[in-house]
C-alpha cells in the first residue's frame, strides 16, 4: 500500500536512530496555530488545493488553510457519487487500446501557466499505470480530456509543464519495448526505451495532441519539471536504474554512485520535428474529449506517433550525472538552479543552468550514454547542500530564495538557504513525508505562507481504522524563520505532487449551472411537452425530465425483459446547486446526478419481468421523497402497449 | 447535510415558529430555515418593510412596469417558449394547482410589478414579501429560481396577461 522505498532500508538503520529525535505533537505545535487555520462557518479558505488521489485515480480539492475537503474530481476512475464513467455520456472518458479501464494511479498534478505563472485554465493529472495525461477544466471542475500516451509504461515524470503551457510532458518509468515485437526481457539493454512524450497544448480550447516522442535508452525516468525564464527552452527528468537492471532493480538499480539528470532541449526538438528529422511510426492509442456543449463525451483511436531520435538530432539531449537514484528533478523560480534528490545520496546536488549552457559549449563530456554526451558533474554543478537529512525526495521553493526538501527517511522537511545552500531550519513530519506542496512552489511565483507535507504513513496520528489508515497532509506556517506546525488532517486515497492556487484566480469563473437553452445534448428533453418514450426495434430511448418534485414520465409500461433502455434525464431546474439524482432498481450500471440544465443518459437492460421504482436520489426539495415513479417490464414477447406519463398516463399508441 | 437541513425547515413549519433568519441575504440552504413563518408575526414585521412592499409590488428592482394594449404577439409567442421550458413542468395554464398554483387569473391577482420581480428575484421574494411566503405555505417547494432574463421574465408575462384573457 505504502510506497515505501526498499532500496532505503541499506540505511534503515542509520534512519532509526535519526528517528528518535522526532518530537511529539505538543512539542511541535505551538501557541497561535489554532487561529491561523481557523476558517469562520460561511467563510473561504484563501488557496484551492488540489491534491493527487494516487491508488484512488481521482483529485481531491482542498481549502487551505482550513484543510476543509470541498470535492473530489474523478479522472481516472468511475465515480459512484455521480455516475462518471457509468453514464452513457462518459464511458468514453475512460476508454483505452485495451477497452474501459475502470480506475488507475494517479500521481501528478500541473496547474496551466502563462509566463511561468498560475493561470487558473486547467488542471493536468497524469494516469501511471496505463499510460494517461487528463485535462480537468477550471470552470466546471470536470475531467474534459484524456489522452494516451503509446510507447511508454510507468508514465511517472508526468504531466509537468513547459512555462506557458505550450507542452504537457510525459515521461517513462518502465522502459519498454516500442511497437509491438515479441522480445525476451533480458534484451532489456538492446530493445527497451524509455520515451519524453511531449504533448501541444492548444491555447484556446485547451485540446492536446502528441508533438512528438524523444526515444531515450532503457531507463527509468522518474520525475521532471520544465524550465523557466533562461531556461524556458528546456526540460530536466531525473533517472534512476541507469544500471538497466530489469529484474531485482532494489538492489540492481542501486549500483551506480551516479544516474543522470536528462536535460532535454525541447525549442531544438520542435524544430527537428519541423524539419522532419522525426520518424512516423504506428502506435495506437485512445483520445478521450468531453465536449461540453453537447455534454458527451467521444473517444478516438489515434494510429500514428512522431519519434525522434537524439541520434539524428544532435544538441537536443544532455545528461548531467547526479547522485544517486534521484527522485525530485526540481527547478528554482529563476529557473537557474536544477535540485536533483538523490534519494539515496546524503547531500542534495544543485545545477547551474548557465554552467550547464557553458559546459555543452565548451564540450566538457565525460563520454557518452547510449550515444548522449554526459556533462561532467563539475562542470554543471552549483554546489551540494551537506547533511540535509535521510532520503531526499521533493523540493519546492518559496518567495524569498529558500528551498525546502522532504526526507523521506529522516521524516522531516528541511529549509535550506539557494544562495549559501546551507540548512536554515528543520521539521519534523509524521511520518514519511513523500511530496511538499507551497501554492505556486513550482512556478515563477511561488507563495511565502505555508508549505503542505503529504505523509505516507500515519500510525498512531488519528484514531484507529483498522489496518487500513489514511494518509495525512500536515500545513506549516513558513512566513517566518521557522517553520510551524498548524494542522495535521488526513487526506483520501495516497496523496503524491500537489498543487495549489489563490483562490481569486478561480473562484469567480465557476460555473453554476448549465443554460438549459444552450444544451446541445442529443438527447435533451427541452421541457416536459417534450418528454417522450420511443421504442426502436429492442432499443427504448426515455426522454425524462426532473425538476422540484416529480419526474416526467413517471409511469412507463410496455418496456420488455432484455430491452436496452435510456433514460435520458433532463434536469430543468436553472438555479445553483440543485442537482436531481436517478436510480432505478436492480440497475447494475448505478446512478446518475444531473447538475441544473444537464442531460444525463443512464442505460438499464432489465434481465426479469417486475416493477421497477425509480427516484431522485439527492435531497433536493421538501417533497423529495415523493420524486419517485415506477418503471413496469414485462415478459418478453407479451404484448403490453407503450404507455408514460405523470399524472395524466398517456397511450403512446394515440400520440402522434 | 441537505438533508438535515429540509427536514429541520419541516419540523419548524409544522411548529409554525418563526425565525427572524437574520443576514440570510441568499441562498436556499441559509434561507429554508426561515422560510416557513406564522403569517400573523410576518405582517407584523412587515409594517417597518418598504413602500413597494406594502404595495404589493413585492421585493426588487421592477417599481413600474408598462403593459402593452394590445398584447405583443411576438412576446407571447416568446413567452409561450419560456413557460414550456422553465415553468410549465410546475404551473398548470388552468387555475389547478400542480407543484405551484395554476396560472389562470394570476395577473388579476398580482401587480405586473409583483409577477416580475418574484420571476426575476426569486429568493429574496420568498425570503421577504409576505405574499410569496404565504405560497410558500401552501406549497411547500420554494419556487426555482430559473434564472429568467428581464427580457424574458416580460415574455412571460405578457403570455401570462394572454393566458388570462387581457388585451
Amino acid at each position: 500500500m505504502k510506497k515505501i522505498f526498499f532500496p532505503l532500508c541499506l540505511v534503515a538503520a542509520v534512519a532509526f536512530v535519526q528517528s528518535c529525535k522526532m518530537k511529539n505533537t505538543a512539542s511541535a505545535v505551538i501557541g497561535d496555530a489554532d487561529s491561523k487555520v481557523y476558517v469562520a462557518p460561511g467563510k473561504y479558505d484563501e488557496y484551492y488545493n488540489f491534491v493527487s488521489g494516487g491508488f484512488n485515480g481521482q483529485v481531491s480539492v482542498y481549502g487551505l488553510p482550513s484543510g476543509r475537503l470541498l470535492k473530489l474530481i474523478p479522472v481516472f476512475a468511475v465515480f459512484p457519487e455521480n455516475g462518471y464513467g457509468y453514464s452513457e455520456e462518459t464511458k468514453a472518458m475512460l476508454n483505452t487500446t485495451n477497452g474501459q479501464i475502470p480506475w488507475d494511479d494517479q500521481h501528478h498534478l500541473d496547474l496551466s501557466q502563462t509566463n511561468g505563472e498560475q493561470d487558473g485554465r486547467w488542471l493536468f493529472a497524469n494516469a501511471n499505470n496505463t499510460p494517461r495525461i487528463a485535462r480537468i477544466d477550471l470552470k466546471t471542475f470536470k475531467t474534459v480530456e484524456i489522452l494516451q500516451i503509446p510507447n511508454s509504461a510507468g508514465n511517472h515524470s508526468s504531466p509537468f509543464i513547459t512555462e506557458n503551457t505550450e507542452y504537457v510532458v510525459a515521461g517513462t518509468r518502465f522502459s519498454v519495448p516500442l511497437g509491438t515485437e515479441d522480445v525476451p526481457i533480458s534484451s532489456f539493454k538492446q530493445n527497451f526505451h524509455s520515451t519524453a512524450s511531449f504533448i501541444s497544448v492548444d491555447k484556446s480550447s485547451g485540446n492536446m495532441s502528441i508533438a512528438f516522442q524523444i526515444v531515450l535508452p532503457g531507463m527509468n525516468l522518474d520525475l521532471s519539471h520544465g524550465g523557466k525564464g533562461p531556461s524556458h527552452d528546456w526540460f530536466f527528468f531525473s533517472s534512476y536504474n541507469t544500471e538497466q537492471a530489469y529484474t531485482l532493480l532494489e538492489v540492481n538499480a542501486s549500483q551506480k554512485d551516479k544516474d543522470y539528470i536528462v536535460a532535454v532541449n525541447w525549442k531544438k526538438a520542435e524544430e527537428y520535428a519541423k524539419a522532419g528529422k522525426g520518424k512516423k511510426v504506428a502506435a495506437d492509442y485512445a483520445h478521450n474529449i468531453y465536449d461540453e456543449s453537447k455534454q458527451t463525451a467521444t473517444s478516438v483511436i489515434e494510429h500514428e506517433v512522431l519519434l525522434l531520435d537524439p541520434k539524428d538530432c544532435p544538441d537536443m539531449v544532455y545528461m548531467i550525472p547526479c547522485p544517486k537514484s534521484p527522485h525530485g528533478c526540481d527547478l528554482d523560480p529563476s529557473g537557474e538552479y536544477i535540485v536533483g534528490s538523490g534519494k539515496l545520496a546524503a547531500l542534495i546536488p544543485v545545477f547551474s543552468f548557465s554552467k550547464m549552457i557553458k559546459a555543452i559549449g565548451s564540450k566538457q563530456f565525460e563520454g557518452d550514454f547510449q550515444g548522449i554526451p554526459i556533462i561532467k558533474y563539475e562542470a554543471a554543478l552549483y554546489g551540494e547542500v551537506q547533511k540535509p537529512g535521510l532520503g531526499p525526495l521533493h523540493t519546492e521553493f518559496d518567495d524569498k530564495g529558500n528551498a525546502y526538501t522532504s526526507m523521506f527517511l529522516s521524516s522531516e522537511v528541511v529549509k535550506w538557504s539557494l544562495k549559501d545552500l546551507k540548512v536554515l531550519d528543520r521539521a519534523p513530519t509524521y511520518y514519511s513525508v513523500g511530496h511538499l506542496m507551497i501554492p505556486g512552489g513550482d512556478t515563477r511565483k511561488p507563495g511565502g505562507k505555508y508549505l503542505v507535507a503529504y505523509n505516507k504513513i500515519t500510525k498512531d496520528r488519528f484514531l484507529p481504522t483498522g489496518p487500513e489508515l489514511a494518509q495525512s497532509a500536515q500545513l506549516y506556517d513558513i512566513s517566518g524563520d521557522k517553520m510551524q506546525l498548524l494542522l495535521d488532517y488526513p487526506t483520501i486515497g495516497e496523496p503524491h505532487y500537489a498543487q495549489a492556487c489563490l483562490a481569486s484566480l478561480i473562484k469567480d469563473q465557476q460555473v453554476k449551472y448549465y443554460d438549459i437553452n444552450k444544451n446541445g445534448n442529443e438527447f435533451v428533453t427541452m421541457g416536459e411537452k417534450k418528454t417522450n418514450v420511443v421504442r426502436k426495434g429492442n432499443r427504448v430511448d426515455v426522454y425524462m425530465t426532473a425538476i422540484r418534485s416529480h419526474l416526467v414520465p413517471d409511469n412507463i409500461e410496455g418496456v420488455f425483459v432484455g430491452d436496452d433502455i435510456y433514460f435520458h434525464v433532463t434536469n430543468l431546474e436553472q438555479d445553483w446547486d440543485i442537482p436531481h439524482g436517478f436510480a432505478i432498481k436492480n440497475n447494475p450500471n448505478a446512478e446518475l446526478l444531473v447538475m441544473p440544465g444537464e442531460t444525463v443518459t443512464l442505460k438499464f437492460t432489465p434481465q426479469k419481468q417486475g416493477i421497477y421504482p425509480f427516484y431522485c436520489t439527492d435531497f433536493c426539495s421538501a417533497l423529495h421523497q415523493e420524486m419517485s415513479g415506477y418503471l413496469r417490464v414485462s415478459p418478453k414477447g407479451s404484448n403490453t402497449p407503450l404507455k408514460f406519463g405523470t399524472g395524466d398516463i398517456a397511450d403512446a399508441s394515440t400520440q402522434k | 447535510m441537505k438533508q438535515v437541513h429540509l427536514l429541520a425547515s419541516i419540523v419548524i413549519a409544522s411548529l409554525l415558529i418563526y425565525s427572524c433568519g437574520s443576514g440570510s441575504d441568499s441562498g436556499s440552504q441559509s434561507s429554508s430555515s426561515n422560510a416557513a413563518g406564522d403569517s400573523s408575526m410576518v405582517t407584523q414585521r412587515d409594517k417597518t418593510a418598504d413602500q413597494a412592499v406594502l404595495d404589493g409590488k413585492g421585493k426588487g428592482k421592477f417599481t413600474e412596469v408598462k403593459l402593452t394594449h394590445p398584447l405583443d404577439k411576438a412576446m407571447l409567442a416568446k413567452g409561450k417558449i419560456v413557460y414550456d421550458v422553465k415553468c410549465g413542468a410546475c404551473h398548470k395554464l388552468t387555475g389547478e394547482k400542480l407543484v405551484g398554483p395554476g396560472w389562470k387569473g394570476v395577473t388579476d391577482r398580482r401587480k405586473p410589478e409583483w409577477i416580475m420581480n418574484f420571476v426575476t428575484n426569486t429568493d429574496e421574494m420568498i425570503d421577504k414579501d409576505p405574499a410569496a411566503q404565504a405560497m410558500l405555505e401552501q406549497c411547500m417547494v420554494r419556487m426555482p429560481n430559473q434564472h429568467l432574463s428581464d427580457e424574458e421574465a416580460m415574455n412571460v408575462l405578457e403570455f401570462m396577461r394572454d393566458n388570462d384573457g387581457k388585451n
